[in-house]
């Protein structure tokens, strides 16, 4: 029961976390900032996801449940590795292309 | 020694990901490790010169350092949570380019510090030079952030053993 | 604890939609790359969602790890490509950055 309510907790934070990142992901207004949501929005929302499932295996330690929580436990480390290196890459490949980057005053003379 | 460690490592990664532990599986498991660590055991840890004592030392400090990561990570998303959820015009947003030269020395250093400015509020790595690095932030305040050497601090000292 | 899953399933769906419109709309490519690797996220995180409601994890859990993997090497892959692609432009920021100094 404890067990339960701790993984709907965590789930229920991932998604919101979730919800940040795709709401940045649509209203920023420039490449790099898109960037910053969509590179750190997932990491920690994708953690909390599968720590929350993970919890709920736990309900049912046999050996095989173990097993599923070690693969769990490598995907996250996995992205936690992968996902800083690819939004790099990424970041790089549109700086070298020379993405225009967006400036406060422009949209001050555009807005007024 | 190193290539010791690669197969206990690789045969580790067999056993979680397969599921089965009858004789044959882990026979396959055992030869197939010892043919990838013959043919790659080069690849995996570049500088070997480091002492046995200063590689515990690194694998002791980790976890605290992984802690602390994951601290900043979930403060980086409460950031991004909160500018994505400020309505009308996002004041705070005004990116810069800022670029540091951190005084690290061997590539595993650098790589970690450009990996956790990603992951800290507000400022990506772009580019990751001999000597110096290319930061976007998104507004000011984190652009000052990351100008003073604190992380570089604490990087250097779990993984190059506490010097500059 | 099953209708949760599928609450939360439906829930990471829905928020695919938004970043779906950036793939549509983006305005240069790398914007759709980006996009499309923050789905391959959320994919790795539905499947084993899926996993646990189809009672079958130990297999979706595998399935999440390989797309894992290949979405990581794809947009690798994609961002090395667009390094080639246009090599007059290269650096045209760096240097409106020196000259606003």
């Amino acid at each position: 029961m404890i067990l339960n309510t701790l993984s709907i907790f965590l789930i229920s934070i991932g998604i919101v976390f979730f919800i940040g990142g795709a709401v940045g992901v649509l209203r920023f207004p420039d490449f790099y900032t898109r960037m910053h949501a969509a590179g750190k929005g997932d990491t920690c929302s994708m953690l909390l996801i599968l720590t929350g499932l993970s919890v709920f295996q736990l309900n049912d330690p046999t050996l095989a449940n173990f097993l599923v929580v070690g693969k769990i436990f490598f995907i996250t480390l996995f992205i936690m590795i992968t996902s800083p290196t690819s939004t790099h890459a990424l970041i790089k490949a549109g700086f070298e292309e020379g993405i225009k980057m967006w400036k406060r005053d422009e949209t001050k003379e555009d807005g007024e | 020694m190193y290539r010791i460690a690669i197969f206990l490592l690789l045969l580790g990664i067999w056993i979680v990901f397969s599921g089965k532990f009858d004789a044959f599986h882990l026979f396959l498991g055992a030869l197939s490790s010892l043919f990838i660590t013959a043919i790659s055991g080069s690849f995996y840890f570049s500088d070997r010169s480091k002492s046995f004592g200063a590689r515990m030392g690194e694998i002791i400090r980790l976890p605290g350092y992984g802690l602390w990561l994951l601290w900043q990570i979930v403060l980086s998303n409460v950031h991004i949570l909160k500018l994505a959820l400020t309505p009308g015009d996002i004041k705070e947003l005004d990116p810069t380019l800022v670029r540091i030269k951190p005084k690290l020395k061997t590539d595993f250093g650098r790589y970690m510090l450009a990996n956790s400015i990603t992951l800290t509020p507000g400022t990506i790595t772009i580019e990751v030079g001999e000597n110096e690095m290319l930061i976007h932030s998104i507004s000011k305040h984190t652009a000052d952030g990351v100008k003073d050497d604190s992380m570089e601090k604490k990087v250097a000292k779990v993984f190059e053993g506490g010097e500059s | 604890m099953e209708t949760f899953f599928v609450f939360a399933g439906v829930a990471i769906l829905i928020l695919m939609l938004p970043i779906m419109y950036r793939i549509v709309a983006g305005p240069t490519a790398i914007d759709r790359i980006v996009a499309v690797n923050v789905i391959g996220t959320k994919t790795t995180v539905l499947l084993v969602i899926i996993g646990i409601l189809y009672g079958r994890v130990e297999m979706f859990v595998d399935f999440a790890l390989t797309y894992a993997l290949l979405n990581f090497i794809g947009s690798l892959a994609a961002a090395r490509f667009l390094d080639r692609v246009n090599p007059d432009k290269h650096y045209s920021n760096m240097k409106a950055e020196e000259a606003s100094k």
